[in-house]
């Protein structure tokens, strides 16, 4: 092991460390704001793993979108359901959890047996490509052009579907101010308020 | 560094987003659970296309489809979890009980 190779597995080593550290912080945490914090940790320390693997480009859209969107966006969640609210307790709520501990627990136990015992025919002979993104660019518009297209339909369609999720129901008739009266304030949809369901 | 390192610790992930979609009575957590299952996801696509897939890097154009739809779903999720919230009052996953038989 020369000196590059060590510090390769070193670094991955805390960063692995880090992300599940970081990634059993966010599922055991009582108090969901450190969990959206642990789950930014967890995020930028998985870019790190890509950057170990050549993939600069994954790295920097990693923590784009999901540090500086999801995160963010979660953290808004937490700032807008934000109420102090003490769960009910439930009767043998424990032997769900230690089940689901269990099936986990031997769900990796059965992944890591299955993947160290397979034998994969890694050839680190070839050269990767010197600039990822460049590549990825060739990809992108020819071979998964329909894909491209269609995430950018995706997106639009989340778009307007959050925003009409979101939003509440307006009161029918009010919208429209009729000439030579008060009209209505701006900054303010008229909203029905509505009564929790039970 | 062995291949397997990688898939391991993505297996590890996967398998901590897993109890936690299971477990967590916040809705919220539930998101951030899924998160988790996609960003295991998107290490194992990193590592085979380092490892298996050098000169044409499929898996890295996979992992960026990937990271689009988390946003979307994201987007979404969190709509709706603000739209049960405004309905029900609450965040309860144990009260959600609407669709349930």
């Amino acid at each position: 092991m020369n000196l590059a190779e060590g510090v390769q597995f070193v670094s991955f080593i805390i960063l692995a460390v880090l992300v599940i550290g970081a990634a059993l912080g966010v599922v055991l945490f009582d108090k969901i704001v450190y969990s959206a914090f642990l789950l930014g940790g967890v995020f930028i320390s998985i870019a790190g793993i890509y950057l170990l693997q050549n993939a600069d480009f994954v790295a920097a859209a990693q923590i784009l979108v999901y540090v500086g969107a999801i995160n963010v966006l979660i953290l808004f969640a937490i700032m807008l359901v934000n109420k102090k609210e003490n769960y009910a307790p439930i009767p043998r709520r424990w032997i769900r959890k230690g089940s689901a501990a269990a099936v986990s627990i031997g769900l990796f136990v059965l992944l890591s047996i299955m993947l160290t015992r397979t034998h994969w025919s890694v050839d680190l002979s070839v050269a990767s490509p010197a600039l990822p993104i460049e590549t990825i660019g060739e990809h992108l518009f020819s071979d998964y052009l329909l894909p491209f297209e269609l995430a950018s339909v995706l997106l639009l369609m989340a778009l307007i579907g959050a925003v009409v999720l979101a939003r509440r129901e307006e009161i029918e008739g009010e919208t429209t101010a009729i000439v030579g009266e008060l009209p209505a304030p701006a900054l303010e949809l008229p909203e029905r308020p509505r009564e929790p369901v039970a | 560094m062995p291949l397997e390192f990688f898939l391991v610790l993505a297996a590890a992930l996967f398998c901590i987003g897993i109890y936690g979609l299971v477990t967590s009575r916040n809705a919220v957590r539930v998101l951030m659970s899924i998160e988790l299952l996609l960003n295991a996801v998107n290490l194992n696509m990193i590592a085979f296309s380092n490892y298996l897939d050098r000169q044409a890097i499929n898996g890295q154009v996979f992992s960026i489809f990937v990271i689009t739809v988390a946003a979307a779903e994201a987007a979404v999720g969190l709509a709706i979890i603000l739209s049960i919230y405004r309905n029900r009052d609450t965040v309860d996953m144990e009260q959600f009980n609407l669709l349930k038989w």
